[in-house]
Order: structure tokens, then C-alpha cells, then sequence
């Protein structure tokens, strides 16, 4: 097995962009900031795109002001932190903003299709993550940038969200619902007439009359919004970007992370390697202690000193989770081999501020 | 691989914990599973799908996530949309799964009221159907919703349900009132014509005894937390709640006399030495620490872990335990949980509605 050093990677001068992705709940968020931190102890100013963080994690990197812009943390060490939470509403807005008149932009704010989209749309999280990514990057204000991505039900969401979000937006659908009837639409006919008075009565005629309004006000600017999350996914494709992929030692998870693993092969998108999150490595101070051994000492004293035998109990079950983990591990390396692997141990409780950051071992 | 264990503690919680599962609950065809994300929700349907259906009876599991969950759990190709016959219970019952493609049910609703020719396939290849739902989120509900009721309300030609009960593998708890309720938001809307009595019938099927939402939660902060506030959402709402089927329980390996003390940090160490003595076990001072600190987090797990479940129990719904599973759940895993449900009373009335 190949051994990740996250730490020597976010040191690496090289390293300008790291991305942490994977399915839910793994520790993608709190991987990513305890690599800025790890990058601001090695000297580099470096700049965390959190999204969603756990509220206690968030309050100790200063993240409760949503400004949309990165803070500095106070931090003891020679390099910089500075963190932001994305605002996705707000990274939509300064992109309508960034391409149309001030009116213009004012108008899309107050249509009301525009407010479902910007927030309730399921890529709208992913694609403004990458905007905020290349909007960072273009400042050259950081050294490296790390970015977390959304808890997605796929890790797999967030390469595909902005081409659906562009096929949604470009406003064919609309202007089906809306003009029936017309061009390649009229040959299915009647039935569809149908549907689309079917599909009125349910979304309501005050929502499509929005979604038309919406279509007219955003379509010169659709070309600017394309062109840019291109060049944000050109961006991923670069020398100094780096993937890691995080799971926890779980089939579900694993699963997703191979997937993911092959995706971004497949898309030439530079995969650094795999984090296995919240593992139970056992101490070598009880190499000793095998499971024969310990079912053998529970055997001998379990009715005389149920306390020894409870504690031996309480190891046998580190073993016996410790075995299940290698096996996960042993599946991942056959299936990826030379696939660089970090694994982080399980701290005893929830990562909640920059000490608990540092004590993740990277 | 088994490790021999003394005997578990005694919860310390239990005087206060009510059995778990309710006379309403086993009166119930339509069961809701939800919980917080990753607790275990698929895992308990399926579970709970395996013991109703003990003693000949036909469960359907229905899957709404378009996740193929389901399928994942029980080494399975990825179903069809169609009600597929996926597992046997011990004695001879039978379990179906339904994974629930929204844009075939989407087609199959509008099918029932307009005749659509041959839109729908046109319509599904411009993702018309993604479109709408975007647009009205509570539309894909309405119809996976919909579709769960006449599976629910399916007769066969004696008139009698063709299942004795449904599982749903339900959204988690941060959607889980918004989904149910949103034919009764629905009915509102549509002022007349087939989607509103539609509606209607869904809205009284999920508030009638025949419903029961189940929420899987672990005992850890977040989850807990999370559990407590959607069941005041559904009660407020006056959705029947059925029980908390708390997962992935840590199995309590210290006897319980010393359970407090050892979640302090004053486990007796000087003890644990003479007793790995005793046991013909030649540990080193490092070792004998780590097996102290191991010890120690146990402890300190299993105390936090009856608080929680004495959090739960104020809401004074029944209560359902499964252990964690140190191998992950295959499918014998699988079996196993559904027995432990079945011997902590979980069934089906005899009599059928
Ligand atoms: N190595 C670890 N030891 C102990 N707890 C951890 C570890 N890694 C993560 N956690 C905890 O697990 C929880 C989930 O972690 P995190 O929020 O980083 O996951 P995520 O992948 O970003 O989740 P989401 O998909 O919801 O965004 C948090 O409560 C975090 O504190
Ligand atoms: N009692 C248990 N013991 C051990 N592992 C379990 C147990 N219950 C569930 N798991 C494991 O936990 C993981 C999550 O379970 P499951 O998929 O059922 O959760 P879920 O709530 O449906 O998740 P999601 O929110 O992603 O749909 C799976 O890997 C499953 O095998
Ligand atoms: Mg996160
Ligand atoms: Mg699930």
C-alpha cells in the first residue's frame, strides 16, 4: 500500500488547489480544514472553502459572518488561515451580478423561478462551489485553496451538477411548457398538450409565467455562465490541483469513493489519493493480545473478576473492528492498486476546533 | 470472528424506556421508515419488511429515493420499476421491493387521468420531468406518496389487500413532514379536478391508524437532536408516530457497577493488572494503559449513550434497540436484525382491516 502524506502535500509549493470530496458524512469537510491548517503550520497562506460545516467547528474558525469572503483565522503558526463557508444564494448573485447591468440583475433577483433555482436546485450547491473556487483563484490573493464540496447523496453529484444546472437553465423546457405546440414539439401532439396542462395544474400558471419572465432576462447571459464553469473545470484540470477522496471504512462508502476514484480518472482530473477516515488502528503496545488470547482470558476469568473480562472484552471488540477494517482496505488496494491511502484514526469525540484539527493525523 | 463476553450490563435507562411496539403500530399497513442521514434507515426497512412478513404474510418495501439502496443491501442487480419479489421471510412469508422511478411515475399519473400517447416517452427524454419537479419539489412528493397509497389500498379480486403491509424507506427527517403533509399543501392548491381528490385520499390515508412513521436514529448527539425535533414536527402536524428504532447501539462490555466510575476516568487499573495476572496475560505498563484508556472511552460512550436514550423516552413513543454489527450488515446480518425485532415484539395484528 502506498502511504498519502496530506501534509507533505499541502506543504508542497506545487500544490495550489486541493479538492476533498466523497459521499456523506465522511469527514470531507473536516479533512479539508485540518489540511489548511495543516498548510498554515507549514507556513503558506492558504484559504478553506467550507460548505456546511458542523455549527461548532464553524463558530471556532470564525465562520458564523456570512460574507462570502474569506476571514482570517487567529492562528499560531508561521503561514496564514483564512476560511469562508459558502453562501450560495449570495455566489449566484455576484455571478448574475458579474455579467449583467445592475437592472438587469435586479430584475433576476426579484423573479421568483430565480430564488428557486438559486437555492433549492439540486447542482446549484455544487457549480457555485466551483464558482467560488475560480473566483478565489483569480484573485491570487492565496497560495493554495482548499475546497470542500456538498454533502451530496453521490460523490459523483458534484462533476455532473453544472451540466445539468446549464441544460436546465437554457430554457428549452420552458419554453416547451409555455409554447406548446410549436417546432419539433408538435409531432407527439395532442398528448403533450395534455402533459403540459397537466404539469400547469400542478406547478401553478404564476410559476410559469415566472419561468418565462426568468428565460427572457437570462438569456444573454447564459453564454458568460457557460463559458465560465468551463474555464473553472479547466481550472480542475491543472497541474497544481490535486483530488482526495475521502470514505470511511464502510462497503457503502467505499463503494462510492472507487467510483469516484475511476471518474476522475477517466476525466484526467488528478486524484492525490484516498483518505480513510475514522479508523481503529491497534497500538503496538498490545501486539500480544490476540483475539485467541483474549477469548482465552475472558474464558479463564470471566466469573471471578467480570471487570478484567469486561475490559478484555472492550479490546477483543477493537480487534474484531480492526480486522473488518484491514479487509475494506485490502478490497480498496486490489481494486486501485498504487492508489496513495491516508488512513485517519477515530478521535474519541466530534473535531470541533483547531486543536482537535491538529490532532488528526495526516 | 466471535470474541467471548461476560455478561451485558443492565441498561441503566430501562426502568424508563415503555416496550417497542405499540398496539397501533402492529394495527398499521403503511409504515414509514425515516431518520437522519446514514443512521440507518434502509437498513431497518428491510429489517422491519423481513419481520412483518413472518407468518405467510406479503410485505412490499418501497424505495423513494432513487438511490437503489435496496437493491445494494440485498446483492441485487438494480431493480426495475416494478414490484419484484427480492426475499423470503423464515416461515414462508414474502418480501417485494419497489424502487420508485419518478419519472415513471410521473408518466403512470398523468397516464391515469389524461391519455398522454406518445408524449411520455418524448417528454422523458427532454427531462420534462426532472424540469417539473425542480420546479415544484413537492410534486415528485405528491407522487411517490401517491403511488405508496395504491400500493397500500390494492385489492385483489376477494377484496382483500394484495399486501398485509408496506415499508417505506422514507426521506430523512429534515424532509420527512414537508413529504408526508405535502398532499394536504397539495389540495390546497389544486382547487378542483382528479390531482385534488387525489390529494385528498393520500392526505387521509398517511393521518389515518393505518400509517405508522418509524424514526431510526444512533445515540449520538446530532441524530438525537435531530429525532426529537421531527417528532414534535409530525405530531404537531398529527402524523401517527409509531416507534424509535434507536441503531447501531454499543454493546455495554463493563459490568454496570463499574460503568460510572470507569466513564470518570477511575477505573481501577492496579485491579485490571492483577486480574490480567490472573488470567495468564502478560501485559506491559503501556499496554495496561491502553487497555484503560480503551476501557474508559467504552465506558464513557455507553453513560452518554443511556443518557441519549433517556432523552428519547420522554417522548414516551416505544422503543426499539439493534446492536451494531462489528461485521456491517450483509445479508445475514440482515436476518439477524429483523429476528431481534421479532423477539422485541415487533408484528403484525392477526386481524386485517
Ligand atoms: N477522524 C475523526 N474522528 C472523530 N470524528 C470525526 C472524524 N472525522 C470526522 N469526524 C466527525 O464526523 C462528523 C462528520 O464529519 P464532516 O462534517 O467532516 O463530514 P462531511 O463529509 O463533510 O459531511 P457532509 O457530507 O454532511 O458535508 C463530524 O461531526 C466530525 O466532527
Ligand atoms: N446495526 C448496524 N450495524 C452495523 N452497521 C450498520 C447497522 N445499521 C446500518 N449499518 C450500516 O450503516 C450504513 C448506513 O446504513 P443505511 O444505508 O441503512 O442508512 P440510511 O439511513 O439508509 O442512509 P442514507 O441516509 O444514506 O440513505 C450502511 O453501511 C449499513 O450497512
Ligand atoms: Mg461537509
Ligand atoms: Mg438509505
Amino acid at each position: 500500500m502506498t502511504e498519502l502524506s496530506l501534509r507533505e502535500l499541502v506543504a508542497d509549493q506545487a500544490t495550489t488547489v486541493v479538492v476533498t470530496c466523497g459521499s456523506g458524512g465522511v469527514g470531507k469537510t473536516t479533512t479539508a480544514a485540518a489540511m489548511a491548517v495543516a498548510a498554515a503550520d507549514a507556513g503558506r497562506k492558504v484559504a478553506v472553502l467550507t460548505i456546511d460545516p458542523a455549527r461548532r467547528l464553524a463558530q471556532s474558525l470564525g465562520l458564523g459572518e456570512l460574507d462570502n469572503t474569506p476571514r482570517r483565522v487567529e492562528l499560531d503558526a508561521p503561514g496564514e488561515l483564512w476560511a469562508m463557508m459558502l453562501d450560495t444564494r449570495r455566489t449566484f448573485d455576484e455571478m448574475v451580478l458579474a455579467h449583467s447591468s445592475k437592472e438587469r440583475a435586479e430584475q433576476i433577483f426579484a423573479n421568483p423561478f430565480y430564488r428557486t433555482i438559486a437555492t433549492s436546485f439540486s447542482g446549484t450547491q455544487e457549480y457555485m462551489a466551483m464558482e467560488k473556487l475560480g473566483t478565489l483563484s483569480a484573485t491570487g490573493d492565496y497560495e493554495l485553496i482548499v475546497v470542500d464540496t456538498p454533502p451530496s447523496r453521490s460523490a459523483l453529484d458534484f462533476l455532473d451538477a453544472p451540466q445539468r444546472l446549464s441544460s436546465f437553465l437554457d430554457g428549452r423546457m420552458i419554453r416547451l411548457l409555455v409554447a406548446p405546440g410549436r417546432g419539433v414539439m408538435k409531432l407527439v401532439g395532442a398528448g403533450l398538450t395534455l402533459f403540459t396542462k397537466a404539469i400547469r395544474t400542478v406547478i401553478g400558471g404564476q410559476m410559469l409565467t415566472d419561468a418565462t419572465q426568468f428565460v427572457r432576462l437570462f438569456e444573454d447571459l447564459f453564454g458568460g455562465f457557460r463559458e465560465r464553469a468551463e474555464a473553472t473545470y479547466q481550472l480542475l484540470r491543472e497541474p497544481g490541483t490535486r483530488f482526495i477522496v475521502v470514505a470511511t471504512p464502510e462497503g457503502e462508502s467505499i463503494r462510492e469513493a472507487s467510483y469516484f476514484a475511476d471518474r476522475l480518472r477517466a476525466e484526467h482530473m488528478p486524484l492525490a489519493g484516498l483518505v480513510m477516515n475514522r479508523t481503529h488502528p491497534l497500538p503496538a503496545s498490545l501486539s500480544s493480545l490476540t483475539v485467541a488470547a483474549v477469548d482465552a482470558g475472558i474464558s479463564a476469568i470471566a466469573e471471578t473478576d467480570p471487570l478484567t473480562a469486561g475490559v478484555l472484552a472492550v479490546h477483543g471488540k477493537l480487534l474484531a473492528i480492526n480486522a473488518e477494517e484491514r479487509r475494506m482496505l485490502t478490497r480498496v488496494t486490489r481494486a486501485h492498486a498504487g492508489l496513495p491511502i491516508r488512513q485517519i484514526p477515530a478521535l474519541p469525540t466530534d473535531v470541533h476546533d483547531v486543536a482537535d484539527l491538529r490532532a488528526i493525523s495526516l | 470472528m466471535s470474541t467471548a463476553e461476560p455478561a451485558p450490563a443492565a441498561p441503566a435507562a430501562a426502568e424508563s424506556v415503555v416496550p417497542g411496539w405499540a398496539a397501533a403500530s402492529a394495527q398499521a399497513r403503511l409504515h414509514v421508515v425515516t431518520g437522519k442521514g446514514g443512521t440507518g434507515k434502509t437498513t431497518v426497512a428491510a429489517a422491519l419488511a423481513l419481520t412483518l412478513a413472518a407468518g405467510n404474510r406479503r410485505v412490499l418495501l418501497i424505495e423513494v429515493e432513487e438511490r437503489q439502496g435496496i437493491a445494494r443491501l440485498f446483492d441485487l442487480p438494480p431493480l426495475p420499476y416494478a414490484e419484484t419479489r427480492i426475499a423470503v421471510a423464515p416461515d414462508g412469508g414474502e418480501v417485494r421491493a419497489l424502487a420508485v422511478d419518478v419519472e415513471a411515475a410521473l408518466l403512470e399519473y398523468f397516464q391515469l387521468f389524461y391519455n398522454l400517447g406518445l408524449a411520455g416517452r418524448a417528454l422523458k427524454r427532454m427531462g420534462a420531468v426532472e424540469f417539473a419537479t425542480t420546479l415544484a419539489p413537492g410534486l415528485r412528493d405528491v407522487l411517490l406518496t401517491g403511488k405508496a397509497k395504491e400500493t397500500v389500498t390494492r385489492r385483489a379480486a376477494g377484496g382483500e389487500p394484495i399486501y398485509d403491509a408496506v415499508v417505506m424507506d422514507g426521506p430523512p427527517t429534515g424532509r420527512i413532514v414537508t413529504f408526508l403533509n405535502v398532499t394536504v399543501a397539495m389540495a390546497d392548491l389544486a382547487q378542483r379536478g382528479p390531482i385534488r381528490s387525489q390529494a385528498e385520499g393520500v392526505a387521509t390515508l398517511l393521518h389515518s391508524p393505518s400509517t405508522a412513521v418509524h424514526l431510526v436514529t444512533h445515540l449520538e448527539d446530532m441524530p438525537v437532536t435531530e429525532t426529537l425535533e421531527a417528532i414534535a414536527e409530525l405530531r404537531e402536524v398529527g402524523l401517527p408516530v409509531g416507534s424509535i428504532i434507536v441503531n447501531a447501539v454499543t454493546d455495554p462490555l463493563l459490568p454496570a457497577d463499574a460503568l460510572d466510575a470507569a466513564a470518570g476516568g477511575d477505573l481501577d487499573a492496579a485491579a485490571v493488572a492483577d486480574g490480567l495476572a490472573a488470567a495468564g496475560l502478560t501485559v506491559d505498563q503501556a499496554g495496561l494503559k491502553t487497555l484503560v484508556e480503551q476501557a474508559t472511552d467504552h465506558a464513557a460512550r455507553v453513560t452518554r449513550e443511556y443518557e441519549l436514550e433517556s432523552e428519547l423516552a420522554t417522548t414516551g413513543l416505544p422503543m426499539l434497540n439493534l446492536p451494531r454489527l462489528v461485521d456491517g450488515v450483509d445479508l445475514g446480518g440482515l436476518y439477524e436484525l429483523s429476528e431481534m425485532l421479532t423477539d422485541q415484539g415487533v408484528t403484525l395484528d392477526r386481524e386485517r382491516p
